[in-house]
Order: C-alpha cells, then structure tokens, then sequence
C-alpha cells in the first residue's frame, strides 16, 4: 500500500493525520458550507451584510418554502426527473445492444464502428448546436421535453457504448460459444446469458448517465425555454436572474438542486465509483 | 405579501397543470416581467382580463429579464406563444422583417387606437403597418439622495460644471457620486446615451445608432471626453462590472452612493429597500451644451402577436383590452410607470409626474435607448466598448475602432 | 469463415426500411425481438434467421442504436461544417459566403480572446492531475471513517456546474464573498476577480477545477487500490521511499488512471460553458469568453443568431479536439490489436 499505511507511524504522526483530515474537508468544502449557511439566513441579515456573523435567526423552513411557494422550482425539478429518467432507460438500454453487438460479433467494419462511437462522444458537443436545435424544431419537438430527453439519447449512447462493449469484452466468451453449441438463438444468449451478467454494468452506467443529465445546463438552454419544460439548472439560471442579491434563495435554490444526484450517489456510491473508474485500472 | 405570495404560487401551479392539456379558449402569454413591481402588474393585468373574459384561460410563462431576450428569438420561430411582450422601434425590426410578428392595424381601428394610443404610433409603425400595442413607457434621468445632497448643501445640478462641483462635495463627504452595475452592459449605454445627446443632441445620435456616422468621429470622441471627465475623477462606483443593476442599488440604499442613471423603474426597488421620498429625489440630466436642445431617453413596451400564434382572436381581444385607458391607468400605476393611452391617468407619484412633466415639454427628441435604436450587434459590441471603457478609458481608441469595424460589417 | 459477415452500409439502411418494426423507440427490448422471432411462423423465413442469425442480429442490435447517433451526432458534425459557409440569421434564407466567415474570424479579436482563453484553460485544468492524485495519497489509509472522507471530498464533482458557478460567483463577491474576507485578514485590498480582465479567467478556471479534482481524485484512488503491493514491499526492501518510491514504483502502475484523467480532463477544458455562462456571462467585455461560449454567443444571444459564424468557431473548436481525439483513438487502436 503507497502510501505508507499510517497506522504504522508514530503515534504523533497518527494523531496529526487524524487532526488534519477534518480540517482539510472542510477547507476543502468551504464554499459549500458557506453556501448551506447561507440559505438558512433571513432577508434581513443579508440587507444588512450579515453573511459571516452568526445568522440573527434560522430561516431554514421559511427560505425553503418560500422557493417552492414563490417560484417554479418544483416544476424545474418535475422536469429534471421527465428528462432524465427516459435518457437513462433509453440510453442504458440502445448501448446494452450495440454494446453487445460490437463485443460478440466480428465483422467487417466493427472497430471503424466502434470508434465513431467512441469519437463522436468525444466531440465538443457545442459543435452540434446549429444542427440539432434545426433537427428538434423541423421534428416539431423544440421545447418539449422528448425533444431534449431524445437528443440526450442519442449522445450518451456514445459514451455508453464504449463503456458496454469494453464490460462485455471482458466477459467469458466461452458461455456465449456454449450457449451457441446448444443451439440458443443469438437473441436469446443477448437476454439470457450476457444480460445478466452485465447488471453491475448497467446500475453502473444508470447512476453515472444520471448525474450526467440532471447536471446538463447547456442543451436545456439551446433546446428548451420557459418554466413548463427547462429542468432544474435552466431553471435555477433563470430564478438566479430573478432572485438578484437575495442570496439566500439563491443558496436555498441551489442546494435543492444538487440534492436528487447528491442523493443518489450517496446511495449508490459502489456503481457510481464503478462507472467512473472504467478503465483506470488495468 | 403572504397573499400576494398565494396567488403567486396558484398562478404557478395554474400555469403548470394547464400546460398539460390544451382547451380552446386557451391563451399563452410570454413575458420577461420577473421583477417584483412587474410581475404584480401583469398579475392584475392577466387576472382583470380573465375576470371580463371568463372563456379564456390565460398561460402565463414568466422568463428572466435577461433571459428572456434569447429566449424570444426561439420561441417565436419554433414555440410561438399567442402574445409576448417586446420593445417598439428599432428593437423590432428583425422580428418584423422575418415576418415573426402579426400586423394588428385591425386592433387599432377597431378600438379608435389611433387617437387614443398615437403618440406610440410612429413608433410602432413599420413599412405602414401597426406591429404591436404599447402599454407603458418610462422616463430615464438621475435619480438621487436627496438627504445626502442636503447634509452636504448640494443643490441640484442644471448644467455639466454644477454637476461635477455635486460630485466633488460628495466625494470630500466620502461619498462616490454615481452608482451603476455594467455587468448586463446595458446600464453604461444608459450613460452614453444621455452624454451624447448632451453633447451631440438627438439628431446626432439617432444617426450615429443607424449607422450613419463613424465611430471614429470626433464628435464621438467629444462624448467620450466627456465620460472621461468623469472617470477620470473617479465619479463611478467601484467593481462596477461586477453588480446587476439590481445590485448597485446597494451602494445608494446604504448611503454609500448618491446617484444613479437609470430608469424610472429603479423607484420600485429603492423604495423597497426603505428610501423614503424624503430621501429620494429625481433630476433631469443635466445641460452640457447650451446649444444642443435637451432630448430624453424614455423606451416604450409593447405587447406582439407572434405570427406563428395559434389562438390570434383571444390575442387580439387581449390587446384591445390592453390598451383601454383605464387599465392603462391602473398597470402603470403598479409599474411605475407612464401610460401610453392619452385618456389614462398618470399617478400622482412624484417621480412619475416629474417624468411625465420633464418627457412633455421636451425639445430635443425622445430616443428609445441604445440597444433599441442601434441594431442588434451594433448594440452588443457598442455596450460591451462602453462597458471597457468604464475600466480602462485610455483605450479609447482602440475600443472605438473595434465598433467602426463592427458598423462598417453590420450596417450593409 | 466470415466473409458471410462483412455488412455493407447499404445492407443496413435497407434492412431497416424494410422492416418497420425496428424503430428507434427506446421502448424496444429484447423480449419483443424474442417475440417477434417467435412470431415468424413461416417455416422458410425462420429457416432464414437460424441459418443467418449470427450475420443479422448485429444489425438488429446495432440499428436502433446507430441510428440515434448518427442522426443526432454525426450527421450534424458534417452539417456544422456545411453551415460554416453560410451567412444565416436562423430566420430567413441561407446565403452561401464561401470562406469569408473563416476570414472574418482571422480578424477577430474576440476570438483570438477566446482561442487564448481556451489554451489557458487547457494548460492549467491539468493541475487538476497532480491535485487528484496529492488528494487521492492523502485520503488512501484504512483508519475508521475514511470512507466518508473520501465520499465528502468526491463530493463537488457530483453537483452541478451550475451550482458550482453560482457558489464561486459568490465567493468571489467583492463585497461580501468569502475569497476578499481572506484577502482582507490578510490585509490586502478586496479583489472583483470576476469583473477583472487579468483574473477572470483564472477565477473560472479555479472553479473548474473543484470537481475536476475531485474526478481525478477518485480516480487515482481507485487506481492506488491496485497497486502491486509486493512490488512495493521489494522497492521499500531497496530503501526507497517517499518521492523517489512515488515516481519509479507507483506512477509507471498508475498510467491507466493518469491517461483516463488526462482524456476526461483536456475533454472538460474544451467544453467549458457553464461556468462561464454562469459566472460571467463572457464579461467583463468578453475577456472571459472561450470558443464553446463565443459559438453559442454568436449562434443563439440575443444580440447574435449568426449561425454560420457560430459554426465557423465550432469547426475550429473541433480541428482543435480532433488531435486529441486521433490521438485517443490511435491508443486504442493499439489496445485492440494487443488484444
């Protein structure tokens, strides 16, 4: 183990670990604290610059009902989960398929394939703007949640595949070729043999392309508007214009918005960690 | 306020429900009213109109006021609601010209608009036709504290000197003498605009923001001369790029500031913060040169018909009432604002008579604001030149290249 | 024996065609395939798919997936290009201009602003690198708690950017934000990082590389998880240690971490927007604009909607990532055939 393991140093060094670890995180999430402080202050202490002092009173309930009352934002937050949700089922599952497609088979062109997966995910994805946004308008979807919810589809499935297809890979090919000696259709082995196999996998990729597309700001800009159908940091974009200098909403507001991926890494840290790591270690 | 609030949140959940199904009577509306004092006069506008039209269901969709002005150019060619606020003038034309907005001459006629609304007229007017329905305009100029200029015996300032002599007491009294926030750059074209028709006078500027003049003009420089006086003396607020207009308010409710160019629509919110009128007073924006008539800044809102709407005969109907005089009245009321409708009422608030008084007996002309006069990225480049010139003014030169070459592209 | 296999392009789009029942609906799992192959009561064409199976379900499994991203990700790549050479305000007609949106862009500051900015970006958002891996070391121990340590430091890469701008936007607010109640301890004047040609920049980026580090964090802890510990016992053997045990020992096992960091991080350097959009809105006078921002600014502001000098920049931005891109490609390209 690199370093060296610090139970086996001396016990003043122990104990400096031990006192330097919670200072560190707290440095370290230092803009955070002060974030979630603030959103628990009133109206009145920000007026009157009170930001570092103790708060004169708690506003806890108050602030944050008052962004639900007041504001959207649950609607925002509704529409995070409507885009959200589908991407993940639609993208999780197309790249189960190519993912498997590209893994078992050998055919001629697989790799070019595989690679236009790999380097269209790779793309600046502001490049595809002008052209999606035309796309989503002649489909008649601009401003719609599909329409958003779609062309997320179609771009994760970059990501996706390169991830499937590389977990698949390292699967024992030797079932599939069983499998195939008994005679199971090809369809059947995708269903009842490597699909099974694939479920770290695909909680893995659920939890990451989650986090992904709840955090997306810039195609909610480009390809929806308005409060019935932008998610959550749109939404929070926008509130943040109208909010201007109340900074404990816009703490409130923020804080409200992290929560549902915050949530769900907590959960599921195992696969999140998982998926991320995909190839850091050989 | 706790009422205000409920409707508030009703109005929400309405808005967001009735986006699910669609019925006939059904009418979108898109604002960018999202300040307070706005938000609460379409509030009572929508509510009025739906209480004398009981078929129709109004959607609301409130954007941010910055956003909003990207927001527009998308829904109005791919999501077009049945109405939307706007701007008259130049600000309008590229929507006019795309055919993205509906002609109501019809709505004129039909309720005598073109007597009771036609001091708008002209500005609503394009290739002969009616684009839209004014509701409001408003008054800029120098709104100050008053207190502070009297613990320090400051009168108020008619022309250029006195203007200066004001903000050297104030800054003997620890005071900086303007507040602004550029960082939405508008509020600096605020400043020029007002410089230069000071300086240059109506005609000049309304060239200039067609594009007929260079910016490398000497004129121009005059103006910018001017500016530079002031900087120079550092009459500004710090950091200013830093702040929201809404945020240089801050600076002027504690007293740490005096002045601010702005619209009358910076009275809400000052007044908010606990501004009495005792402490808070208004002046017109002072002479430069005796020779150039005085001309004022007071933009005009307007309501559109999106050509791509799907319920134009609510729309319409929504419009007339619009521009009835007495919900004119009782709108600008609420806005702080001044009615367009020659048969409303003007409040009896101070500031609002003392711009109705000051945009009534003006000589020089009545320009729109910058970034409505000027086209689109004209406006952009220009405010974002301003903006560094705020800063930096000893790249004066460079800044003004930067926009001729910017003119000498846009301007075909 | 596979020659039965090699697929033509042709082959594919046909088979779709013909073939209404494969859609791109996501809905589509493998039970309705299983359906459908159970429904072809036909002897003769069941026959067809025993004997063929192993050539057609690749398309079948690759079609609906394929089809989405080309559609929605390819094609358009070619179509950015091809609107370059346009002059197109999204409303009216496009008229063709050849290069001259290329040209106008030679001479265009605000891009060379953006261009400088983006290779600011690139070179300092690899700090996030070494910060990872420094953090990743500190928090690699086995004493009570860890795990939440590590969960707690990892924590800003799962929030959003949005967030993440909103909370340094106010950190760095000259008059009450946290970074100038520091600088004020210290008794330097308050600094507005963010309305300050010389330092937005650098303040944006520091934003960025919160959760970038984090990223990297775990990555290299994930990466340290595996590390041949009798090779390290041998070197300790050899009385290395620290630095010298790090660089000849640790490094050379922890490449795969450091080349996914690399990849992620240059990736997350070019597509910076968020922050930007957030903090900054591009100003003070655009000297916090990067290309991802500047295209968008042209394309779709409100004072822009210049769509073929939007795609100019995009086609710019993407002969930038190209490299890498090749670059990323040739490496598993070699993987492959290593295989």
């Amino acid at each position: 183990m690199f370093p060296k393991p610090i139970e086996k140093s001396a016990p003043p060094v122990r104990v400096l670990y031990k006192i330097a670890l919670p200072i560190a995180l707290i440095i370290w999430l230092l803009p955070l604290l002060a974030v979630a402080l603030t959103s628990l202050r009133s109206q009145g202490d920000i007026l009157s610059g009170n930001y570092w002092g103790w708060p004169t009173s708690f506003n806890m309930l108050e602030n944050y009902t008052a962004i639900f009352e007041n504001t959207p934002i649950g609607q925002y937050i509704f529409n995070s989960f409507r885009v959200t949700i589908p991407t993940v089922i639609g993208a999780v599952g197309l790249s189960c398929m190519t993912g498997f497609a590209l893994a078992v088979y050998k055919f001629k062109g697989n790799l070019i394939l595989f690679f236009l997966f790999v380097a269209g995910n790779f793309v600046p994805f502001q490049i595809l703007m002008v052209p999606v946004r035309d796309f989503t308008v002649s489909l008649g979807i601009y401003n719609t949640i599909s329409g958003l919810a779609l062309f997320h589809i179609a771009f994760q499935t970059g990501f996706c595949t390169l991830f499937m297809r590389n977990f698949i890979k390292a699967l024992p090919f030797e079932l599939i070729e069983a499998a195939r000696v008994e005679g199971v259709s090809e369809i059947r082995i995708f269903w009842y043999v490597v699909l099974p196999l694939m479920k770290p996998a695909i909680a893995a990729l659920s939890v990451l392309i989650f986090t992904f597309i709840w955090n997306d700001y810039f195609w909610a800009m480009v390809l929806t508007q308005g409060a019935d159908t932008q998610p959550i940091t749109a939404g929070l974009k926008s509130l943040n214009g109208q909010w201007v200098s109340s900074w404990h909403l816009v703490s409130a507001g923020s804080i409200v918005a992290a929560m549902p991926p915050v949530i769900m890494f907590f959960l599921m840290q195992r696969h999140f960690i998982a998926g991320l790591t995909l190839g850091a270690v050989k | 306020m706790l009422q205000n609030k409920k409707t508030l949140a009703a109005l929400f959940t309405a808005a967001s429900m009735m986006s699910a199904h669609a019925f006939s009577g059904e009418l979108v509306i898109n604002t960018d009213t999202s300040d307070p004092a706005p938000k609460e006069a379409f509030e009572t506008l929508i509510a009025g109109f739906e209480a004398e039209n009981p078929d129709v269901e109004v959607t609301w969709n409130l954007f941010d006021h910055e956003g909003y002005k990207t927001s527009i150019r998308n829904f109005l060619t791919a999501d077009a609601p049945d109405l939307a606020n706007w701007y008259a003038g130049n600000r309008m034309l590229p929507y006019v010209n795309a055919g993205l907005f509906e002609p109501v001459d019809d709505v004129w006629a039909a309720n005598g608009l073109n007597d009771s609304l036609s001091s708008a007229a002209a500005s609503m007017t394009i290739d002969g036709k009616k684009w839209g329905v004014p509701y409001t305009y408003y008054n800029w100029g120098v709104y100050y504290r008053k207190d502070i200029f009297e613990q320090n015996n400051i009168a108020v300032p008619s022309d250029w000197a006195e203007f200066k002599a004001a903000g050297e007491t104030l800054k003997a009294a620890g005071v900086t003498p303007i507040t602004i926030g550029t960082k939405y750059l508008w509020t600096a074209a605020g400043v020029f605009d007002y410089l230069n028709l000071r300086t240059n006078g109506y005609d000049f500027h309304m060239a200039l923001t067609k594009g007929e003049i260079s910016w490398t003009d000497d004129r121009v420089k005059d103006t910018m001369a001017n500016w530079k006086e002031l900087l120079d003396a550092d009459f500004f607020i710090e950091n200013h790029a830093a702040y929201s207009w809404q945020e240089a308010l801050a600076p002027m409710i504690q007293g740490k500031a005096a002045m601010y160019v702005m619209g009358n629509f910076a009275v809400a919110p000052l007044r908010d913060a606990g501004l009495t009128d005792d402490q808070l007073g208004f002046f017109q924006f002072p002479m430069i040169d005796a020779n150039v008539p005085m001309a004022e800044e007071a933009p005009t809102d307007t309501m559109h018909i999106p050509a791509n709407a799907k319920n134009k005969v609510d729309a319409k109907r929504f419009l007339a009432y619009l521009a009835r005089a007495d919900v004119q009245s009782e709108m600008n009321a609420t806005l702080g604002q001044l009615p367009i409708n020659s048969g409303s009422t003007v409040s009896d608030d101070k500031f609002l008579q003392a711009g109705y008084q000051m945009l009534s007996s003006t000589e020089g002309g009545i320009a729109q604001f910058f970034d409505r006069d000027a086209p689109a990225e004209m406006a952009s480049a220009g405010m974002e030149g301003f903006q560094e010139f705020m800063v930096k003014p000893e790249r004066l030169e460079t800044i003004l290249k930067r926009m001729e070459k910017v003119r000498s592209r846009v301007y075909k | 024996m596979r020659c039965g296999q090699s697929l033509s392009l042709k082959g594919l789009v046909v088979s779709i065609a013909v073939d209404d029942s494969i859609t791109v609906d996501d809905s589509v799992t493998a039970e309705d395939f299983i359906a459908a192959e159970d429904s072809i009561k036909d002897k003769s064409m069941r026959d067809y798919w025993r004997i063929n199976q192993q050539r057609l379900a690749p398309v079948l499994f690759l079609m609906p997936g394929l089809l989405m991203f080309v559609v929605y990700v390819i094609i358009p790549i070619f179509q950015s290009v091809d609107i370059s050479f346009y002059s197109w305000d999204g409303l009216g007609e496009k008229e063709y201009v050849g290069i001259s949106n290329y040209v106008e862009l030679m001479d265009d500051e605000a891009f060379y602003t953006s261009l400088k900015n983006n290779i600011i970006w690139l070179v300092l958002y690899m700090l996030a690198i070494p910060a990872g891996l420094f953090v990743a070391l500190f928090l690699n121990q086995n004493i009570r708690g860890i795990r939440i340590y590590k969960s707690l430091f990892f924590f800003p890469f799962v929030i959003s950017q949005v967030v993440v701008g909103l909370v340094f936007s106010w950190f760095y607010d000259p008059s009450y934000g946290l970074f100038n109640k520091i600088l004020a301890f210290f008794g330097a004047d308050p600094i507005a990082v963010l309305a300050d040609e010389d330092w937005v920049t650098y303040g944006i980026i520091i934003a960025g590389l919160w959760p970038q580090t984090a990223y990297c964090m775990i990555l290299y802890l994930t990466g340290l998880n595996a590390v041949d510990s009798e090779q390290i016992e041998a070197a300790r053997l050899d009385n290395a240690k620290g630095l010298k045990l790090l660089w000849y020992i640790i490094l050379p096992q922890l490449r795969p971490a450091t080349f996914i960091a690399m990849v992620v991080t240059i990736i997350g350097a070019l597509r910076s927007f968020d922050l930007v959009s957030i903090m900054t809105n591009g100003g003070p006078w655009g000297s916090s604009r990067v290309l991802a921002f500047y295209m968008y600014e042209q394309a779709f502001s409100e004072y822009g909607f210049r769509m073929g000098y939007g795609a100019a920049i995009a086609v710019v931005l993407l002969a930038i990532m190209m490299i890498y891109i090749a670059a990323f490609l040739y490496k598993m390209y070699r993987d492959e055939r290593g295989h």
